[in-house]
């Protein structure tokens, strides 16, 4: 901008503000959800020092602010990828089939929390929560089951799953084998996170280190035989749902990126060997034009980094690729059919910040698992985006708002600034050694649940407009019989198996684990002989210990 | 330190890990001058009974996200009860379906439930008016 | 309450937790208690620990715990947190780290706030050993915040004291509070993995060489509580530090400290209440508060007036008129 146009502004805006000034306001501050304060009007003196070509530049190239691929959403849609499981394999595979019949693209499979914990579900830990809140996977079996009918080669899958990762995934390997399918054929995701199991979601099995190794060695298997395979999706979501700030989702998952990357490198891979198969995943709260910068700031930060710090070549090393899930933390008991239009803000947000998948909760997740009703509500909220609302017609379309890209580069601050303290500390794994992101999540936590508390965050139907009415709607019951079933199908199982070869092929697990070798060639034998999830979680244990929790408040 | 302080334990039994409620609560019934003792994660209900006896408290809240209060939650007020502790005061929070937790009240299981968006101040006024009439 | 001593004796977990609550709410009943308590004490051995926030104290203490049990000894733990001076309130939450022994019969924890008053915690405390010690418990370790005087006051109740330290970084030990390096029989510089452990532990040692004055050289061993790393030497030095105890005379020395101290404590806390409770039943204390406000009487006669009136104290010459 030329000096005197620059100077004419200015006074304008000077004059502005003085006129503006003069009217009350309702409020003293404006802030997002993440108490961000936000000005009345944004301008061009605000995006002075955007440069288009190095800043912005085009989708598809670097640094992908404005998108990863070239013609975004015009050349395909987002992958529509509904998060489910509950009740045993037979339970789920049914809502599978359900579905990818009412035109999903993707599955993405929950499990319950034994499965998510590494226990067996005839474990005394497991009782009362087998098939709950996901679906029960003991064995090679099971995973036949939940896939039975489903064409492996052509549906990708996502799976949540951290601290058995390795496990999960080799018996969906030995599955898609059993179907025939050669492993370069098979497509999909693990989640694979352990960072941020430490940091925000709490499920962790091992500690650290022996977890980082079990990851490189996911990498490093994946980049010699399942090329097709995201090892890794690198998550914010749990970040943010654990109460953490949208900056502090940004910069603690992009640290945690990083943190793979170096390990990766550490372990003697070529960063262009592994890298390409990152990806991420990104939580979609309710406010929506923090949500579209963060996006946008985090695409920019990764390629930057990965281009100039890790001499990433490979432009898919470049690219960051996310997948996005709306905020369950942003639902509410109280009235749940105002949370179909709270999940609609927060995916359209998504998708103006150009995801490459999404979830959309469905409006009962917050008193149960979701009804099949509620999860074709869901659904169908992701089709209207998509096909009906003309926000997949343009790339980027809020790209030179003053407003977007000045909050955009502020993000990116932010999260360069948590890079520096994260250093400070010694890098990531010291930094959760000594408590530090934890005690930034449970600050910023509380603090948020103050604001709604002293009404200054308002929740719609909750510290406003509340009526007192009770949810009028139907809730889905997990039948108690789920449990037994499953506990009496492992006991068959254990009893028909070839138990010897179950002992050898977890003794050659354990003895590798000791030594330097990849261990998944061993896991995968063992899942093969229907060793159980848990007997290779207590092997390995044996020689990697457990993980214990920070008092941190 | 003549006064008399409520003591609450803040348990979190099962498998999950989702802990923002049951830290943001620990946090206000700090600030509300409660004595809150925090088990951690992943507790048996055994080891909340124990916890519970040992730190002789007046109030065990349970935060639960996985499904499982139903099992959980009479499993350590039946733990309680044999410990000679069934009078203390035992509150749930979490996803809880209404009608799960119609019943736990109903069974006297639970004492009160709690669901996502409860404010701070209903929950430090209840167990507030349970002990300083 | 006599039936509560008995349980105790006993081994009954819930009769110890409920003494433990009534020495610490300060329950009128409690002398009561503690007489019948006391011939059963004198056995437990008391360690005590203590060092900065996130210093690794409580999964040292984890491991110590393993440790102890191993060999056949029975535990108790009082953990100390800090209470919040606005809300007086707290988050105790050292049992996190100790959970996985919750339900070995022969440990038992129990997690204290600092609460009010400087002298109340480190009484509170004592007694709190007394009912563990009765209770039948061989150690007793006491885990406190190393930031404040009352926590070395609780110290002081310890027949070992463990202080542990992480890794000063940038800082020098010089930073370290003078009073913590006086009370310590070990030390435990904890995180040992981090950088500066080595110049951490040099230092301690250059300035207890310094000292060298104490027949007890204090060792300092470096651990790694997330691996468990030199925990095993941490209890060798603690048992070595007892051992020397015993036999040097030392321990039955600081004993004889402590009963005079605690005989000096109960003496003047049985003549104040005496007093207070005389004051307050035969004068009109209020009026005298307002008579000084008001300039009307000074303190220091109205204080001598008033026990010369409970004929407690005999006003000398020269004093009043």
């Amino acid at each position: 901008m030329d000096k005197d146009k620059l100077e004419r502004i200015t006074g304008q805006y000077e004059q502005w503000q003085e006129e503006a000034g003069k009217a009350k306001e309702r409020k003293t501050t404006f802030k997002t959800v993440s108490s961000r304060p936000i000005k009345a009007l944004y301008t061009p003196l605000d995006t002075e020092e955007l440069d288009y070509e190095k800043d912005l530049g085009f989708p598809g190239i670097y640094p992908y602010t404005r998108g990863v691929q070239t013609n975004m959403y015009r050349g395909r849609i987002w992958t529509m990828r509904q998060f489910s499981g509950f009740g045993d394999a037979y339970d789920s595979n049914m809502r599978y089939r359900y579905l990818l019949d009412q035109g999903q693209t993707g599955l993405s499979v929950a499990f319950d929390m034994p499965t998510i914990m590494g226990y067996d579900s005839d474990n005394e830990r497991s009782l009362g929560e087998v098939g709950r809140c996901g679906v029960a996977i003991d064995s090679l079996e099971d995973m036949e089951i939940l896939f039975d009918q489903i064409p492996v080669d052509q549906v990708t899958t996502s799976m949540t799953i951290n601290g058995p990762a390795s496990i999960l995934w080799c018996m969906y390997l030995a599955n898609a084998e059993k179907q025939g399918i050669s492993l370069d054929q098979v497509g999909g995701t693990i989640q694979n996170d352990i960072l941020k199991e430490y940091i925000a979601q709490k499920s962790w099995i091992f500690p650290p280190e022996p977890s980082m190794r079990l990851i490189t060695d996911i990498f490093a298997f994946s980049a010699d035989h399942v090329p097709r395979w995201n090892t890794i999706s690198i998550s914010g979501y749990h970040i943010r749902e654990a109460g953490s700030t949208a900056a502090q989702e940004l910069a603690f998952t992009l640290a945690d990126g990083f943190a793979y990357v170096e390990a990766g490198i550490n372990a003697g891979l070529d960063v262009d060997r592994f890298a390409p198969r990152l990806s991420f995943f990104f939580n979609a709260h309710i406010d929506f034009f923090e949500e579209i910068c963060k996006y946008r700031a985090a695409r920019r930060i990764w390629a930057r980094r990965m281009k100039e710090k890790y001499g990433a070549k490979d432009e898919r090393s470049l690219k960051m690729r996310f997948h996005t899930q709306t905020a369950g933390c942003s639902l509410t008991a109280q009235e749940p059919e105002n949370n179909i239009v709270r999940t609609t803000i927060e995916a359209l947000s998504a998708v103006m910040g150009g995801t490459q998948s999404l979830h959309t909760n469905s409006m009962d997740e917050v008193l149960a698992l979701p009804t099949e009703k509620a999860v074709k509500i869901a659904l169908r909220t992701q089709q209207i985006i998509a096909y009906e609302s003309g926000a997949a017609n343009t790339i980027d379309p809020l790209a030179g708002s003053y407003f977007v890209e000045q909050l955009t580069d502020q993000l990116e601050a932010e999260a360069e600034e948590y890079f520096r303290r994260i250093d400070d500390h010694g890098g990531v794994l010291k930094a959760i050694d000594q408590g530090f992101f934890q005690q930034e999540i449970a600050d910023a936590a509380y603090e948020y649940q103050l604001a709604v508390d002293r009404d200054e965050q308002v929740v719609v139907g909750v510290n406003r407009y509340n009526t007192g009415e009770k949810a009028q709607i139907e809730l889905l019951k997990i039948d108690p019989e789920v449990e037994m079933k499953q506990v009496g199908r492992l006991k068959q199982l254990r009893e028909k198996r070839d138990n010897d070869a179950v002992n050898r092929s977890l003794k050659a697990l354990k003895d590798t684990a000791k030594g330097p070798d990849n261990l998944i060639p061993k896991i995968l034998d063992a899942v093969k002989v229907y060793a159980t999830e848990g007997e290779i979680v207590v092997a390995l244990k044996e020689v990697f210990g457990e993980y214990k929790e920070k008092p941190l408040f | 330190m003549t006064a008399k302080k409520v003591r609450v334990l803040v348990a979190k039994p099962g498998l999950d890990g989702h802990d923002r409620g049951a830290k943001v609560v620990a946090r206000g019934l700090r600030d509300a001058g409660f004595e809150v003792i925090y088990t951690g994660l992943h507790q048996t209900p055994e080891q909340v009974a124990e916890a519970a006896l040992q730190e002789d408290v007046d109030v065990v809240g349970l935060s639960i996200l996985s499904g499982a209060h139903m099992t959980l939650v009479p499993k350590i007020k039946d733990l309680l009860k044999s410990n000679g502790m069934g009078d203390v005061l035992l509150v749930v929070g979490g996803i809880i379906p209404e009608d799960d937790a119609e019943e736990l009240v109903k069974s006297g299981s639970a004492d009160q439930v709690f669901n996502p968006g409860e404010p701070l101040d209903n929950i430090t006024e209840y167990i507030s008016g349970k002990f300083y009439k | 309450m006599q039936q509560l001593v008995a349980e105790l004796l006993d081994g009954n977990r819930r009769a110890a937790a409920r003494l433990i609550s009534l020495v610490e709410n300060d329950d009128p009943q409690k002398r009561e208690l503690l007489k019948d308590i006391y011939p059963h004490t004198g056995k437990a051995y008391v360690i005590g620990i203590t060092g900065a926030p996130g210093s690794g104290k409580s999964s040292l203490v984890d491991w110590l715990l393993k440790l102890i049990r191993k060999d056949g000894l029975t535990v108790g733990v009082i953990a100390v947190d800090p209470t919040s001076p606005f809300s007086g309130g707290a988050i105790l939450g050292d049992r996190i780290r100790m959970q996985d022994h919750a339900l070995d019969q022969d440990i038992f924890i129990r997690s204290m706030g600092t609460r009010g008053s400087l002298g109340g915690l480190s009484r509170a405390t004592r007694e709190a050993i007394q009912v563990l010690d009765a209770f039948g418990k061989d150690i007793i370790l006491i885990e406190t915040v190393g930031v404040g005087q009352s926590e070395v006051d609780i110290v002081k109740t310890a027949d070992s004291t463990l202080v542990v330290l992480t890794p000063a970084g940038g800082d020098s030990v010089q930073t370290i509070k003078a009073g913590i390096m006086e009370i310590a029989d070990i030390f435990a510089i904890n995180k040992a993995d981090l950088p500066g452990a080595e110049r951490t532990t040099t230092e301690i040692n250059l300035m207890l060489d310094m000292k060298n004055s104490e027949p007890w050289r204090p060792p300092v061993i470096q651990t790694v509580s997330v691996s468990n790393e030199g925990i095993e030497e941490l209890w060798q030095a603690l048992q070595k530090h007892r051992e020397h105890m015993e036999n040097s005379g030392r321990l039955l020395e600081i004993r004889r400290e402590r009963v005079k101290r605690e005989l000096t404590e109960q003496v003047e806390y049985l003549v104040k209440t005496k007093i207070w409770d005389e004051v307050k039943e035969n004068l009109e204390f209020d009026d005298l508060v307002e008579n000084i406000v008001h300039r009307r009487q000074d303190p220091y006669s109205t204080s001598a007036d008033l026990l010369a009136q409970i004929n407690f104290y005999d006003r000398g010459p020269g004093e009043g008129d």
